[in-house]
């Protein structure tokens, strides 16, 4: 037997995988080459390549330093203005979910905490099955959120690799086929990773095929005001399904919209039957947070809750996200006439196509390494790039890198 | 109203029909108890949240002056790490285990930023439930903090206990907890509390804290620590980690939560640290990478305001300096309440032992009060607690002691 010092608890705790969207950032960083870029982790940079902490967020934090405010505990729930303008940003003020007070909205940590309380209280609560579905593909950590959870992952068809767009028709087959009172994950807007969106038209037979096999919908709304520029048509397929009488779960993050990354401010939230019923569900939603983390970090929520009720500061915001979507945009554009350019004879069109922060290049998994190898541009395996880290100073580079590997 | 609309209303029997409600928490259910309650007389010795002598919520200077050095550095807000911001981690670690310690030098341990003691504990707690193949059991000292039950069950595990506390002395019952520890089958977890137990105020002394270590080493239990108040018990930093620290010596390699929401002030910006001291520095960076794995889809990265803060004032000398000053004196004023509080019985009468309200040390006090008296305390005077007994000291001011004597002696005579 060892000496008691020399035993070890973790001799069996295997060396895991690196994350594969952070682990492309450390990859980046070790890199020397002057001309590399990161175009891996989804995090907005402005037209020099740097970090953009919005000016309403530093207006807000000056607000907020002046109160000279305590640091007492939030409630389990969190900050109660933020909940309530977290909520009428992604309903709009006059929804009639908010007059009836039939949603119960709490603070997150930020997407991530939102979805995996939303996994954690699903693996609890609804006993019709323990099924999620995916769109495929979806954002990478989607599944194992669900799956420590103890959901079990299932996919519908959503990406046609075909087109670079979206297979409406597979889509609507595999979902109409999915077992009732399942759970399926539908992105609002900005669809991670491939950019691809549903039109309007396409929501609603959605909305129609998800009433008919009468599905639990929970939205993942990362991305508002990211996609178009434009804070309500980005929260259209939530309202629409609202609506139409689905009592939704929703995630949000604050993270990309208004650059509040690392303060970790999100929401999630229940759309009840009625008041009473959200009272038992943030009842049991309070008790299933407590050991986790008992109450939220309360310095995000602050910001987010002084931008969105200081009508000046709103106003500042909603300027600036605008902006922020502009600049991709352009940017797509840039990278399409750059490809052009160089010579390519592929079309490229799905890149203006595709909206938000990410575009499916299509380019597959050896492309992709010849690109961080020989040009040193990092992206995810799947051919996914992060538009916002393209300047009008790089994209150029850029596009000779996608023509030299898929000429 | 077509059929399929007609299906769907019908189907509007709701998902969500067996959801119950749930009982309100039981610590944070006395200050929403407290908050309606209309007797300007009204004490809320409930949550253990430091107040000044005026009753006030107390913002210590450091953190005042951390902020405003923050603040003019403009940072940015990028993602930290999964695990945290280097800089906080590394600060968290030396400050629990000393900075000459072999182990931080060696690199064996791990250490994450986490959110707050909670966060911690629950990260340690799916990392056991995943990682440690020896038991499924967690054993708590009876009784312990509420939110440790929950923690650890919501998290896979299975709760037990060894006893802890001598109601018949308001003091540790040594004698108990040896005999139950003895008896916990090997490889087992077993939590401590480092210092200053919550919610009963008693401590281990330093040989009894020695005959601990040898009793678990004989079983062969894994330690995990919970460091909530580390300066808060004695109003010295190294004095409170002793404990840590001499386990450590000793060759357990333990688990470790620490917050800094009480003897920093920074509750609400929620900052903590969970270390696992592994037997090197390879199983080191193993334990890290599966620690990320975890981590990953609960929130994916800590907040970053309140470790800048943390790291700000550990980094700075003169920072530091008046850290541990205003530490001191946060202990020192818990301190004098107690004093207080028992001369305040001597004095209306009471003719109890009241001596367990000075030995105990830290922010709570167990009073030793029935459930009853309990009720009786709240109903008639309005004094709020958890109905276990439990007092924060915290919540007690000069201006209401007296009160809080007269109230007990009324409900004890």
């Amino acid at each position: 037997l060892e000496p008691f010092v020399l035993r070890s608890w973790w001799g069996g705790v295997q060396m895991g995988p690196p994350d594969p969207i952070l682990g492309v950032t450390e990859a980046f960083k070790r890199d020397t080459n002057p001309k590399k870029m990161n175009l891996g982790v989804g995090a907005y940079r402005d037209d020099k390549g740097k970090p953009f902490v919005l000016s309403c967020v530093r207006k807000a934090e000056a607000l907020i330093a002046a109160k000279q405010l305590d640091k007492e505990y939030l409630p389990i729930g969190g900050l109660g203005d933020f909940t309530k303008a977290c909520a009428q940003l992604a309903l709009g003020a006059n929804n009639e979910v908010l007059s009836s007070g039939r949603n119960i909205t709490v603070q997150t940590i930020s997407g991530t905490g939102s979805l995996r309380i939303g996994a954690n209280f699903l693996s609890r609560f609804h006993g019709g099955s323990r099924d999620v579905y995916l769109p495929k593909p979806s954002w990478g950590n989607h599944t194992p959120i669900f799956r420590d959870a103890g959901m079990q992952l299932k996919a519908y068809r959503y990406y046609d690799p075909s087109t670079c767009g979206f297979d409406f028709r597979g889509a609507l087959e595999d979902i109409s086929k999915i077992p009732e009172q399942s759970v399926i994950l539908l992105h609002a807007c900005a669809h991670n990773p491939t950019g691809v969106d549903p039109k309007q038209e396409q929501w609603k037979e959605i909305s129609d095929i998800v009433k008919k096999r009468n599905l639990l919908v929970f939205f993942d709304m990362a991305y508002q005001g990211f996609a178009s520029g434009d804070i309500d048509r980005d929260a259209w397929a939530v309202r629409y399904f609202i609506e139409q009488g689905h009592n939704i779960l929703l995630s949000q993050s604050f993270a990309k919209n208004m650059g509040l990354y690392g303060e970790r401010v999100g929401g999630f939230t229940v759309v009840c039957k009625d008041i009473e019923e959200s009272k038992r569900v943030e009842s049991q939603l309070k008790i299933l947070i407590r050991p986790i983390y008992s109450n939220p970090p309360m310095n995000g929520a602050r910001i987010a809750t002084t931008i969105l009720n200081t009508p000046e500061l709103r106003l500042l915001w909603l300027e600036e996200v605008h902006g922020m979507a502009n600049r991709i945009i352009k940017m797509r554009e840039q990278l399409v006439a750059g490809l052009k350019k160089s010579g390519s004879s592929h079309n490229w069109q799905h890149v203006i196509d595709q909206i938000g922060m990410f575009c499916f290049t299509g380019l597959k998994p050896e492309q992709v390494e010849r690109l961080t190898k020989e040009f040193s541009v990092y992206m995810t395996k799947d051919g996914r790039i992060s538009m916002a880290g393209i300047s009008s100073g790089n994209v150029g580079y850029l596009a000779e890198g996608i023509h030299a590997v898929t000429k």
